[in-house]
């Protein structure tokens, strides 16, 4: 180019960058996120409008009842009965929520059921953060020695372990030791040291296990018809996932079983239970199945509900196993063989690890749907949160027009508090195993 | 000095170290153990009805039942037998799922679709909605609908009314009835006669296209064909059939077929529930169909429309339908929670038999053969459909 258009001549022209203009309002700031995102369309700005509406009435409904308008200091029903009264009747859900949290427990023995969950968010809670350590202690605390303190502390411990008990306990011990022992001595299937250290853990754990639950704590004794609330509820829901996972995954290894008669019996047991509704299981279990037990045996109505509750989950949980199973390549079993693994050091080893781990989130999810079935136990009279809730209906000294609206609302949220929070974690989970295969 | 070289044969095994042996071995003790426990399960019941002096068996089924149901689609009074009973509870369970599945699948793919919606507003109430009625049980939800929000409602002689043919009041819903006339039957062929010209229509518009290209507008002819033909039946014969619409009475409505107040909570309830979960699975579904689709039918040149219709609903509809079907019938199983309002389905009349006969083992065969029926019908419609949907690869 010439030398003559040399900068200083064309005074004209900018010699520095101008600076950016800010985005014009229409398509930055709230103005634009709304023309983009409420109103883009005459149709779009319609709904938005409709909505928009539907969701501030629905809003200002609930809060004009659960807050504006409710009533929250009163001794009794007059305090809720009257014409400012169209709210939520919050004074009655103040003197009820302590049975609406421990039931019928006698009122000087909560501190028990107190130090049962604090002892169990204590644990579960560094259990469920996957950067903590310690995971298998605190595993053994939670599935081998809580339970145990659990049903020392809220039943009172002290069973009267008489001397047909301990025979009949000692029996099956036997049956199952000696197997073990012949295996080990006469088959020569298991090496004899292992055996015996075997027999002798499992004879020493049940025998223990029998000494600590005959001794006299000081505790009194609280029966389970005491048990109720969101307590019962809580117990319903974990004992039934706590058992259903075992039990799922031994139905899930025996609908994948190359042996007939398992295989069938597995298959069976898993579409009988998930083809039929959870009420007829506990109707089932509450009627039912004490007429299947030798004469003269009865045992308590919320044990009866939670074998229901959990041959019920366990039937799902084989299914969300079987599910992360076959997800496992062939190729992993096939190492695990080639290594010279047995079925079981296959199983426990390679495969279930990494199917378990897929399917957390499979977990959680009916870990969900059984924490809401347990609302079904009030159906055959256990007075689970939703029915003591309902219970406040009967006391004269608080029926009153908002009574039965107060303690939904309260069950309902403490139901919603659970289950989202669950769904949360489960989504949480999900982001955390995702180990790959980002798009 | 013999030296084994291993190419005589398999090298020796101990007969319980054979996978074949272990195999028989564990089967054969499983079997002994299900016999065993099958059979104390069975001495033990005889022992015990025997002391409960209950005949067990299936003559109670003839025994007068002595107590009345509050809604029932065949007639049934206090004198009616126990299996009569049953029979009404099967037809309402039938009934509320199939009321329940319309229109739960109307409410979750609209809800569904909002989910995915440009809008903000309109995803955000969808989500609200979605993630509330998901985590609360539902038969908190079915109680809400029962004890608050329908005794709430006015009384039947201020009853709120759609353009007063539907009343909504404490007592329920409550619908126009029809009164069937002489020749109603006429419009029975006519709608048969239209769906076999839709059919026979679709087969020509079909070779029609394939041979000259041309398209025909099948899907509004055969509305047209569906509606009109009946409608045209039903104003030649001169109005066969009448209705008879609810009036306000002073305490009651008067005519009409009225929905007891518990089966109006239980459809809510169901309703609202399930399609929850049927808008997370069709927003999952359409979600699943690879954007490359619609990208490359609109480079093969069809139109937005065709391409939603041909392309992408038809392989959304593969993900979406089995756990659909597995919503259905968890709407199906959810009906027993009828049982806690006291909607007479087949849970809750089989309940009451239950307690008044005390033949507990023969109802809950019942209530497992019912739903057990129900369930392994759509789990074989799933299979079905499956392996007609399943891609077809190498």
């Amino acid at each position: 180019m010439s030398e003559i258009h040399s900068q200083r001549d064309l005074a004209y022209v900018r010699t520095e960058e101008a600076p950016a203009m800010p985005a014009p309002l229409t398509i930055s700031g709230p103005v634009g996120w709304m023309r983009q995102n409420l109103f883009p369309t005459p149709l779009n700005a319609l709904m938005s409008v409709i909505f928009g509406a539907l969701l501030l009435y629905v809003i200002w409904i609930t809060l004009d009842w659960a807050v504006f308008k409710a009533v929250w200091t009163g001794e009794d029903r007059s305090a809720c009965i009257g014409d400012g009264a169209h709210g939520a009747c919050w004074a009655m859900a103040r003197a009820k929520f302590g049975q609406w949290m421990y039931g019928f427990y006698p009122f000087t023995e909560r501190w028990r059921v107190d130090v049962v969950a604090i002892m169990g968010v204590l644990a579960l809670v560094p259990m469920m953060m996957p950067s903590l350590p310690y995971k298998r202690a605190n595993g053994i605390f939670l599935l081998g020695i809580y339970p145990i303190l659990t049903l020392i502390l809220l039943t009172g411990g002290h069973f009267n372990i008489d001397l047909s008990t301990w025979l009949t306990i000692g029996a099956f011990v036997a049956a199952i030791v000696i197997p073990i022992l012949l295996l080990g001595f006469v088959a020569k299937i298991i090496q004899p040291g292992h055996a015996l250290i075997a027999s002798a853990a499992i004879a020493g754990v049940v025998a223990l296990l029998l000494v600590v639950m005959s001794i006299d704590f000081g505790l009194p004794f609280v029966e389970t018809s005491k048990w109720g609330g969101l307590l019962l509820t809580l117990i319903v829901a974990v004992t039934g996932i706590v058992a259903s996972l075992p039990i799922g995954v031994l139905l899930a290894l025996g609908r994948r079983s190359d042996m007939p008669v398992v295989k069938l019996f597995s298959v069976a047991f898993i579409e009988l239970w998930r083809g039929v509704p959870l009420i007829t299981v506990l109707f089932m279990a509450s009627v039912v199945l004490p007429l299947f037990l030798p004469p003269g045996t009865s045992f308590d109505k919320l044990l009866r509900a939670l074998i229901g509750v959990a041959l019920f989950s366990s039937a799902y949980m084989a299914e969300v196993v079987r599910g992360g199973l076959q997800a496992i390549p062939k190729g992993q079993t096939e190492a695990a063989q080639a290594l010279g693994l047995t079925f079981w050091q296959n199983m426990g080893l390679i495969t279930l690890p990494q199917a378990l781990k897929l399917v957390i989130p499979g977990i959680v999810n009916s870990f969900i749907g059984l924490f809401k079935d347990t609302v079904l136990v009030g159906i055959i009279g256990l007075y689970d949160l939703l029915l003591i809730v309902q219970a406040a209906n009967t006391d004269q000294k608080w029926v009153a027009p908002q009574t039965h609206s107060t303690g939904f609302f309260f069950a309902a949220g403490v139901f919603w508090i659970f289950c989202f929070s669950m769904s949360r974690y489960s989504m949480f989970m999900e982001r955390q195993l995702d180990t790959g295969h980002k798009n | 000095m013999s030296v084994t070289t291993g190419i005589d044969g398999p090298p020796k095994v101990a007969f319980f170290n054979d996978p074949r042996v272990r195999s028989i071995g564990v089967q054969a003790i499983l079997i002994a153990v299900i016999i065993f426990f099958g059979w104390q399960m069975v001495q033990n019941t005889l022992t015990n009805l025997e002391r409960a002096n209950i005949a067990s068996g299936w003559s109670f089924l003839d025994t007068t039942a002595g107590f009345d149901l509050s809604f029932t689609l065949i007639p049934y009074s206090e004198s009616s037998t126990y299996g009569r009973a049953i029979v009404v509870g099967i037809l309402n369970t039938l009934l509320i799922a199939f009321c329940g599945i319309i229109s739960a699948t109307i409410v979750g793919f609209i809800v569904g679709i909002m989910r995915l919606s440009k809008n903000w507003l309109v995803a955000k109430v969808a989500e609200i909605y979605i993630e509330v009625v998901r985590n609360i049980p539902l038969l908190v939800q079915m109680f809400i609908w029962y004890k608050v929000v329908l005794a709430a409602l006015p009384s039947p002689r201020h009853a709120w009314s759609i353009a007063d043919t539907v009343f909504l009041s404490n007592r329920g819903i409550t619908i126009p009835k029809f009164i069937w006339g002489d020749d109603a039957w006429m419009i029975a062929v006519a709608v048969i006669a239209s769906i076999v010209a839709i059919v026979v229509l679709r087969t020509w518009a079909h070779k029609r296209q394939e041979a000259t290209g041309a398209q025909f507008p099948v899907f509004l002819t055969s509305l047209g064909i569906l509606f009109g033909l009946p409608l045209l039946t039903y104003l030649l014969l001169g109005s066969p059939v009448e209705f008879e619409f609810p009036e306000q009475g002073k305490f009651n409505l008067r005519g009409g077929v009225g929905l007891v107040p518990e089966f109006a909570a239980l459809y809510f309830a169901l309703s609202i529930y399930t399609a929850s979960f049927i808008a997370e699975i069709v927003r999952s579904g359409i979600l699943a169909v690879n954007k490359g689709q619609t990208e490359a039918s609109y480079a093969l040149g069809l139109r937005p429309n065709p391409a939603l219709r041909l392309v992408v609903i038809p392989q959304a509809m593969r993900v979406i339908i089995p756990p659909l079907a597995s919503q259905y019938l968890n709407l199906t199983k959810n009906s027993s929670l009828a049982v806690a309002i006291g909607f007479p389905e087949l849970v809750a009349a089989g309940g009451t038999v239950m307690n008044q006969s005390g033949q507990a083992v023969e109802i809950i065969v019942i209530w497992m053969v019912v739903y057990l029926t129900i369930s392994l019908l759509t789990s074989a419609f799933m299979n079905w459909f499956n392996s007609r949907m399943k891609l077809v690869e190498r």
